[in-house]
Order: structure tokens, then C-alpha cells, then sequence
């Protein structure tokens, strides 16, 4: 569904990711962690369009994308949230979200459809109260499920999850690590999962890909990839690899 | 406020019947005129797009009309919408590097201030075809005539009129649309919006032309009314300037709010004129000026923006008194 090969970005003369390859399959969970800064949004930047790869490939569903502006790759069905939620402050709630169901269906569908798609994502979500209201008043919490809700919406066949759920409480982990299973299982939408909270991640993924200095240390299934003595390295530091 | 609508429509039927003055007549012509090129800049202007470059549209639309009607006898009914595709194609010219670039804010601001000066100084430059900065006067025919388009005041107001109409139709229409939603997105984060789907600089050209189109157009149609044509007033920062301020002092979020800036702008302006003659031509781009910061800094919502709110508020306590009594 999804074939990177060869993908690098540098800022500059930093290399933010270097010569990294994967492939997601329909309907699969790839977790992708790794430590702060070692590149798994800017991974999620270059795939979604938001920026343009140094080198490398890009294949969506057989077409390359790679370098594509943003707005095209939504279109074709590749939807992501930001790790920092970008809210639209000026728009209502459910309109943040209509405006991604009708111009993430490059608006081959009316207003109306559009705001049934934004209802319905709201509530698959469980974003309760009012739809009129701004986004102002949305916590951190609210703020993550809002961000998935625009990316649903869009209709998307794989979706790029930058969840750190980070600043959440343990229920409210649960529940996004629950709605995440229920995307996949009963929409069949295909996810590539960044986070850091191990614990709930694993439980989730069929597969991880651990990132570090923006390079692939380990890949493969969640309970081999725990145990690789070059990923405990990585999280735990030199001393403890082999211990 | 639903039932002011039909009377406000039908009120707008009599001024050229009543015992007015054509002074009187000829300000109202100019209002409603000059409210459509407001209105019209609102279009984009209201997304944070302020352009201080539609002088440069109302002086292409007019002098593209006039010009081809004095040197080829063209009728204006074909000058005008070549004017109307000179004005949008120039748009699209600044537009889309604008918008590839991320030229926004101030920056967007300066490039279209340079626009607005460009073809100003053309129009002086070019003084054996355009008549320089002493402008020009489309040549005359008999009142009443249809393929020129040179009519009486009664006939203007009808003309003014419709065209002012048409205006807040398509404000309207703009206000309900989902590009309206869509440009409010990418006013507040346009990573965001192409992140969702938004293709940024298809939505930016897209209120970049209707508003650009119909300031053309606008301008087209004051030139024929006043049957004389100046750089200074038809183009460059001077009127940009007072389109900004009209706009923006009216208020640009609602629907009447241009309208208003118009009639401020022009009894502002005939005051001045009475006041000192024309010793002090200057004397209302200075007074724009500072009045736009004033707004700005007060007013940002304009006279109609306070209105609006005041009544809002009114009904929502209205609403809530016999709830609690
Ligand atoms: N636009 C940019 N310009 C310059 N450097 C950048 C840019 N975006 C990211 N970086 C750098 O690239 C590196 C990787 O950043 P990235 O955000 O991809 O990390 P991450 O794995 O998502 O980290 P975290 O777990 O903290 O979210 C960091 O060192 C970051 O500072
Ligand atoms: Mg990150």
C-alpha cells in the first residue's frame, strides 16, 4: 500500500532522516518510535506532502508521490494529524471538520454530505458537545481527537497517526489506543501509528520500526523488537545493550 | 431585521423619483458605485488578503474601456470585459507567485502597494495615448445611449443600483460558500488547510479574481458615469488606499458593512471639497490614513462589525430575560 525506499531529508547540513525504507500492507498497524528528534514526524512531513524529500521514494498505492503538493496527496487518499494540534481557530468546531470531509474529497461532494461526514467523525471520535462551538475551548485531549476527526473525515485509505498522547491521562489513552483499533478494524483503514508511550503502542501495532538519528535501527514484530539489544541501546544507552 | 430587508429594497426604488437635487442624486449614484468596488475588495480582503493593489484593477478596468472606445471607437460593452480579463489577468500574474512563495501579511500588502504605483506611473508615463496626469474624458456622445453607455442621472441610478445589487449577491454567495470556509482555514494555518485537502493557491486565485474582476468592472462603470478619468483618482496608493479604509471602517464581515464605508467616504470627501476647494487634493489620503488606524486600532470590525455584535448581544438578552423572570 505504502513502498518508501531510500527516503532522506536534510535541514541544511543536518541530515533529519537518512536513507530510510519501508512498506506498510492494507490494513496493517506499523508503529514507528524512536527517541525525541529522530526523525518520525519529519518522516510523516515528507509522506503527507507537507515537505519535499531531499532523495528517495515515495510510492502510494503504485503511484509516486513524492514531492506531490499536500492537498493532491490527501485527495488520493493518504490522510495525516499533527503531532501539535493545528486546529482552524477562526472555524467552528464541526465546520474545522466539514471543510476536511468537502476538500479532502477535493469537493467532488455538496456541503451537506460534507457536514454529515464532519458529524459522523466527530462521533466516531467521541468529541461531544457543541459542534457550533470554537475551538478555543477544547483541551489537550480534545484538541488530539479533533485532529483525528479532520484526518477521518477526509476519507483516507491510510491515515498517518502522530498521536504522542503525551499530557493525557491514563482513560484517555486508552480510549485513543481503542479508537485506533476501531478505525483499522471496522473501517479498514490502514495506519502508521508514531508514539511514544510504549506500553499502549505495543498492544495496538502488528509491527514496529524503531528510528534513531533518523536512521532504521530495528524492525519487525513488538514482542522480538523489545527484546533487540540495538533498540535497548537506543533507549536505555550503551551500558545497558547485552545486559 | 428580515422584515428590514424587502423595506430597505423598496426604498432604494424612489430617490430618482423624489423632489431631490441631482447633486443630491449624483452622491447617491457615487455611493452605490463605489460601494461595489468596496464590497468587492472585501471579497479576498476579509481573509487576510489585504491587497493595496486595487487601485491598479479600477485603473485598468476604466482605462482599458476608455481608451479602446477614444482611439478605436470599441463599445464599451466590449471594452469593459476587456478590461475585465486585463484587470484579472494582471491579478494572476502577482497572484500566483504571491501565493507559491507564501507572500502574506505585510509583505502581500507592499507587493500589491508596488502593483498599484506601477500602473499608476504607466498611465502618467504614457501621457500621448492616456492624456497623462491631466486624465481624459471619453468622447461624448448624446445622452441615452445605449452602445456607448453614456446615460442621464435617471438612467445611471438604475444602472448603479443593479450593479451595487449585484455586488452583495455575490458577497453573499462567497459568505456561504465552503471557499469561504476553506480561506479561513488558510488565513489560520496553511500547512493545516493543505494538510486537509485544501488546494491553498486554487482557493487564494480563486477570491483573487472574482474580487479583482469586479473592482474592474466597478472602475469601468465610474469612469463612464463621470465622463472623466484621472490617474490620480482612478488609480495608484491614493484610492487603494481608500478602498482599504472604506472597507475596513465599514466593516468588512458584513454584508452592508462596504456600503457604509462608501457613504462615509464620499460625504467625507464632498466635505472636504467644500471645505478647501481643491487647494488640498492631498488632503484625503493623509486623513484616510489616519483614520484607518484609528480603526484599526479601535474599530477592527468596522461601524457594521459593532452594530452587528451590539444587536446580537441585545437578542441574546432578550432571549435569555423571561427564561430567568
Ligand atoms: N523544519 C525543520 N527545520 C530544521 N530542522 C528540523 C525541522 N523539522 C525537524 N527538524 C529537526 O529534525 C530532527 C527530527 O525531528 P522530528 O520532529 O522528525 O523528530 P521526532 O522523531 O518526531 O521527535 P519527537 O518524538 O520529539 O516528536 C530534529 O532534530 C528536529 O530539530
Ligand atoms: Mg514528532
Amino acid at each position: 500500500m505504502l513502498q518508501v525506499d531510500g527516503l532522506t531529508k536534510a535541514f541544511g547540513g543536518f541530515v533529519a532522516v537518512n536513507q530510510v525504507s519501508f512498506a506498510v500492507a492494507p490494513a496493517e498497524i506499523l508503529g514507528l518510535i524512536g527517541p525525541n528528534g529522530s526523525g518520525k514526524s519529519t518522516i510523516f512531513n515528507l509522506v503527507s506532502g507537507t515537505l519535499s524529500p531531499t532523495a528517495g521514494s515515495i510510492r502510494f498505492e503504485g503511484q509516486e508521490i513524492a514531492g506531490r503538493p499536500a492537498s493532491e496527496i490527501v485527495h488520493r487518499g493518504l490522510a495525516r494529524t499533527f503531532q501539535i494540534p493545528r486546529p482552524f481557530r477562526k472555524l467552528p468546531i464541526l465546520e474545522n471538520v466539514a471543510v476536511a470531509a468537502y476538500f479532502g474529497r477535493n469537493g467532488r461532494i455538496d456541503r451537506g454530505t460534507a457536514v454529515e461526514r464532519a458529524r459522523a467523525a466527530l462521533a466516531l471520535v467521541g468529541l461531544p458537545g457543541d459542534p457550533d462551538a470554537r475551538t478555543d475551548g477544547l483541551g489537550a485531549a480534545g484538541l488530539k481527537k479533533l485532529e483525528l476527526a479532520r484526518a477521518l473525515a477526509t476519507q483516507p485509505r491510510l491515515l498517518l497517526a502522530d498521536e504522542s498522547l503525551g499530557g493525557l491521562d491514563h482513560g484517555e489513552m486508552q480510549q485513543a489506543a481503542e479508537m485506533l483499533r476501531r478505525v483499522r478494524g471496522e473501517m479498514g483503514i490502514t495506519i502508521v501509528w508514531v508514539e511514544h508511550i510504549m506500553g499502549v503502542l505495543m498492544k495496538v501495532v502488528d509491527r514496529v520500526m524503531v528510528l534513531h538519528h533518523g536512521e532504521t535501527v530495528a524492525e519487525g514484530l513488538p514482542a522480538d523488537v523489545v527484546r533487540d539489544p540495538r533498540v535497548i541501546e537506543v533507549y536505555l544507552g550503551r551500558g545497558h545493550a547485552g545486559a | 431585521m428580515k422584515a428590514g430587508w424587502p423595506l430597505l429594497g423598496a426604498a432604494l426604488l424612489l430617490p430618482p423619483f423624489l423632489p431631490i437635487s441631482d447633486y443630491t442624486l449624483h452622491i447617491i449614484i457615487l455611493v452605490l458605485l463605489w460601494a461595489f468596488v468596496y464590497t468587492s475588495w472585501t471579497i479576498m480582503g476579509r481573509f487576510g488578503l489585504v491587497s493595496l493593489g486595487h487601485g491598479a484593477f479600477l485603473g485598468l478596468g476604466t482605462y482599458v474601456t476608455a481608451l479602446l472606445w477614444n482611439h478605436y471607437g470599441l463599445t464599451p460593452w466590449a471594452g469593459i470585459p476587456l478590461g475585465v480579463v486585463v484587470a484579472v489577468a494582471v491579478a494572476l500574474v502577482i497572484g500566483y507567485p504571491c501565493s507559491r512563495l507564501k507572500v502574506v501579511g505585510h509583505y502581500f500588502a507592499l507587493v500589491t502597494l508596488a502593483l498599484t504605483e506601477v500602473v499608476r506611473l504607466s498611465i502618467v508615463a504614457w501621457r500621448d495615448v492616456t492624456g497623462g496626469s491631466l486624465g481624459m474624458t471619453p468622447n461624448a456622445v448624446p445622452p441615452e445611449s445605449i452602445v456607448a453607455l453614456q446615460f442621464t442621472k435617471f438612467t445611471w441610478y438604475w444602472v448603479a443600483l443593479g450593479v451595487w445589487a449585484l455586488g452583495l449577491v455575490v458577497w453573499h454567495r462567497v459568505d456561504r460558500s465552503m471557499t469561504r470556509s476553506a480561506m479561513d482555514a488558510i488565513a489560520d494555518d496553511e500547512t493545516a488547510a493543505a494538510a486537509v485537502g485544501i488546494n491553498v493557491t486554487l482557493q487564494k486565485l480563486l477570491v483573487t479574481t472574482v474580487s479583482a474582476a469586479l473592482t474592474a468592472f466597478g472602475g469601468a462603470l465610474i469612469g463612464q458615469y463621470q465622463m472623466y478619468i484621472n490617474p490620480d483618482t482612478m488609480a495608484g496608493v491614493g484610492v487603494s488606499l481608500q478602498i482599504v479604509f472604506a472597507a475596513i471602517s465599514g466593516g468588512m464581515y458584513v454584508i452592508l458593512g462596504p456600503t457604509v464605508g462608501a457613504i462615509l467616504t464620499i460625504v467625507l470627501q464632498e466635505f472636504l471639497r467644500v471645505l478647501f476647494g481643491t487647494r488640498c487634493i492631498g488632503a484625503a489620503a493623509t486623513i484616510y490614513g489616519i483614520m484607518l488606524i484609528v480603526f484599526i486600532i479601535f474599530m477592527p470590525a468596522g461601524i457594521c462589525g459593532v452594530i452587528v455584535a451590539r444587536m446580537r448581544k441585545r437578542r441574546a438578552v432578550a432571549a435569555a430575560a423571561p427564561a430567568a423572570g
